[in-house]
Parts: C-alpha cells; sequence; structure tokens
C-alpha cells in the first residue's frame, strides 16, 4: 500500500495550467512558510528525509486539501513538537513558555548565504558494491514500501514497482531515504538511473518510444 | 522496531486553521523562542525571489550552445563546471544535465514531492508542485506537453525523469535555427524556465 503523496500516473486531475516566470509566489504567507522550514533545518534536529516524511505523514485528507505550502508548514510545526523543540501547549497557546537551550544554533541572517550555497550533498562512501553496470537488466522491488519500517518513507513510486527496467546512468553512492528517514542511519548504497518503458508500466502508453527515468537505489533492485 | 509516528499525533492542528495566521503564530512562537531569526528569513526569501532563479539556468545553456566543449563536460559530469560559475547549492549539489535532440525530449517531473534544481531554476512554479504535473507527467507527457502548447514529431520519444533521489536534471534545449549570429546574452534571452524543465522550447515565447 502507498501513502497520498504517490501520485505518478494517478488519473482526475485535470490541466496543467503553466504560469509566467515571474511569478514565484501566490501569497505573502507562501515565502514565509518556506523560509521558516528552512531556517529551522538550521536547528539540525532533522535531516531531509525525515522532513519529506512529515509531509507525506499528513493525514490523506489534510495532505489532498492542505496547499503546497500548507503542507510544508504543517509538517514543521509536526516536526517541532516530535523532537521537543516546541511544545504542543505553545502550539495551542501561540506563545512561547520557556527558552530553548537550541537558541545557539539559530540561524542568523549573515549565515544564510553560506548555509545556500554549501547545500547538503548526499553522496557518501559505501561499503555496499555496485551490484549491477549501465545496460542491466533489472527488475523494481514488488511493494513501493518501506521494507524495514511498516508504512515508513520510501522513493520508490508505486508506477514502477515490480516493472522491468534497464540501468541507465550510475550516480555513485547515496544516502538511503529508507534508513535515514527513521534515524536509522544514513546506509548509503549504490544509486542508478534506470529507464522504464512506457509501454511497460502504462495500460495506454502515448508512443511505443517513450520511457521514464526514475533514480533508485541497489537494494531496490533484483536482476531481471 | 522502530515505530512510525506520523500516523496520528498531529500537533499543527493546535495551530489556528487560516494558513497566514498559522504560519504567522509558528513564526511567533519560534522568534520568541529565540530559534528563528525574522531577519534570517527576510534573507532566505529575498535570495529566492531576486537572487537565484531561471536565468541562472539559461547563462548555462546558452554556453552549452556556444561552446562544444563546456556543452561536452556538462552532459559528462556537470556539477563541477556549475560550481566554478557559482552555480553549486542547496538543491542543486548532484546535477545532471540532459540534451534534447530531434530523436529524443527530456521532461523533468518530481511525482513524489516537488525537487526542483533550485541553484539554476530557483523556486519551482506552481504548476511544477500541482498534483496535476505530478500524476500525469510520467503516464501522458504529450498531453501534458500540448497543454503548454508544444508539440513533438511523430519520430521523437519522450523521456521523463522522476526525480526520485537527491539528483537534479536540467534539459538542455535544442538551440533554435537562424541564431548563428548571437551573442551569449541574446542567446540566453530564447533560454525559458519551461524549456528546461522539459514542458517549452527554446526560442518560443
Amino acid at each position: 500500500m502507498t501513502r497520498v503523496h504517490d501520485m505518478g500516473g494517478r488519473f482526475g486531475d485535470g490541466p496543467v495550467t503553466p504560469e509566467p516566470e515571474n511569478v514565484k509566489f501566490h501569497a505573502d504567507w507562501h515565502p514565509r512558510a518556506l523560509a521558516l522550514t528552512l531556517a529551522c533545518g538550521s536547528l539540525g534536529l532533522w535531516n531531509i528525509d525525515v522532513s519529506r516524511h512529515a509531509r507525506e505523514g499528513l493525514a490523506p485528507k489534510d495532505y489532498a486539501r492542505f496547499a503546497y505550502y500548507e503542507k510544508w508548514i504543517a509538517a514543521l510545526a509536526d516536526l517541532l513538537v516530535e523532537t521537543g523543540a516546541l511544545t504542543a501547549d505553545e502550539l495551542a497557546a501561540g506563545q512561547a513558555q520557556a527558552d530553548s537551550p537550541l537558541a545557539k544554533k539559530m540561524l542568523k541572517a549573515e549565515a544564510v548565504a553560506g548555509v545556500l550555497a554549501r547545500g547538503g550533498p548526499a553522496d557518501r562512501p559505501s561499503n555496499v558494491a555496485p551490484r549491477f553496470a549501465v545496460g542491466d537488466r533489472v527488475r523494481l522491488r514488488a511493494h513501493p514500501e518501506n521494507v524495514t519500517v511498516p508504512g515508513g518513507h520510501t522513493r520508490l513510486p508505486a508506477y514502477a514497482a515490480g516493472s522491468q527496467a534497464s540501468i541507465v546512468r550510475m550516480h555513485g553512492s547515496h544516502v538511503l531515504p529508507d534508513s535515514n528517514a527513521h534515524h536509522l542511519g544514513e546506509a548509503p548504497e549504490p544509486l542508478y538511473a534506470v529507464a522504464l518503458r512506457a509501454a511497460d508500466i502504462w495500460a495506454h502508453p502515448e508512443h511505443p518510444d517513450d520511457e521514464v527515468i526514475l533514480d533508485v537505489w541497489d537494494s531496490y533492485l533484483e536482476p531481471a | 522496531m522502530p515505530h512510525d509516528h506520523s500516523d496520528h499525533d498531529h500537533p499543527h492542528s493546535l495551530l489556528p486553521s487560516d494558513p497566514a495566521l498559522r504560519v504567522k503564530a509558528l513564526e511567533t512562537i519560534l522568534t520568541q523562542k529565540g530559534l528563528v531569526d525574522p531577519a534570517a528569513l527576510d534573507e532566505i526569501i529575498d535570495t529566492y525571489e531576486n537572487r537565484i532563479g531561471p536565468r541562472n539556468g539559461a547563462e548555462v545553456v546558452a554556453r552549452a550552445w556556444s561552446d562544444p566543449e563546456f556543452k561536452a563536460g556538462l552532459l559528462e559530469n556537470a556539477d563541477p563546471l556549475l560550481a566554478e560559475l557559482g552555480f553549486y547549492g542547496r538543491q542543486g549539489e548532484h546535477m545532471v544535465v540532459v540534451e534534447n535532440t530531434d530523436d529524443v525530449h527530456n521532461m523533468v517531473v518530481c511525482t513524489l514531492c516537488s525537487c526542483y534544481p533550485w541553484p539554476l531554476l530557483g523556486i519551482p512554479p506552481g504548476w511544477y508542485k500541482s498534483d496535476a504535473y505530478r500524476a500525469r507527467a510520467v503516464r501522458e507527457p504529450r498531453k501534458v506537453l500540448a497543454e503548454f502548447g508544444v508539440t513533438l514529431p511523430e519520430g521523437c520519444a519522450v523521456r521523463v525523469w522522476d526525480s526520485t533521489a537527491e539528483v537534479r536534471y536540467l534539459v538542455l534545449p535544442q538551440r533554435p535555427k537562424d541564431t548563428d549570429g548571437l551573442d551569449a546574452s541574446a542567446l540566453a534571452d530564447l533560454v525559458s524556465r519551461d524549456s528546461m524543465i522539459g514542458c517549452g522550447l527554446a526560442g518560443a515565447s
């Protein structure tokens, strides 16, 4: 079973609406929500996989009705309470009720440029040797689920699960989100780009030569 | 066995339901606790509203069109070249550039969330983050392209890149015909944001 965020291939969403390049945000609180989320990341209480999982873990009815940045702010509030940075009472009161030992980690304005420029690379040395090479035929894991944590985070979309694929690119070794999202360690593994034939994953492919390519970790794969 | 906490206990429901008030309330509490500096928020917003955006990517594309050696390096291993240009950073740590040709049209999506190459294109547009694009780009890319006014030749395959890891993809669009005499700045003007996501063609206005 999948979560609500895993929507690749879903029917019924209607048209895509292009918009001009100079439109950055659609309400004043959108950039504020973005900036709050980035700033809180500097407190060091979670990693990018934890924060993605927090958004995906919103109740399906909330995920579906919330606008994009509403998901961010809801997940941020949840994470801040879950990690003890804020209390539920403080959220309910709308007021701080105690100082925080984390204040020394607060992102200062003068540090912003450096933090954004440094980013957060995900490549790591790994003791897992790549089992596959470019051109190899593989099969993706049958279940688009976290195999260790029931209902946990994974980056294998449902539309791709169980499909045959070909390795088209090696990305080196990267942090495994299925582990890192649950504070179980970075567990780096080889990461590959794999190509799926549209005709293998859709009942009504638009064109016989079309492909979908996605990035998958070694443990998502078995030899075809 | 670690427990998955996220199916219950949703503290966010304690905040006001109106999203603007929600953000305001959270900023207020975090500022009072010394966990957030409002000036840092202003700085982040200014960065993505005014300094980092798709003109960065357009500069890279224009250079690739006019410098074969740069283009070859970009397609082979983009990161060192982009870092030299100052376009490394958050959400662009591992870049792959994919080239459109007469035979293959590339298009980028993130079906699971909204992954996007920030240092080259800025914050993703609303449509990139929409359910409709995330759901449909992988299954019916040609219908989606038609909604952007793009129709591909019959013999051209579509390759949709779903950004499921921390690798970020940039499409190198085809150089429009009859642009031989143009300098880098004029070439960059032909490169739309959408063409670098693969939802437009360069030179189309």
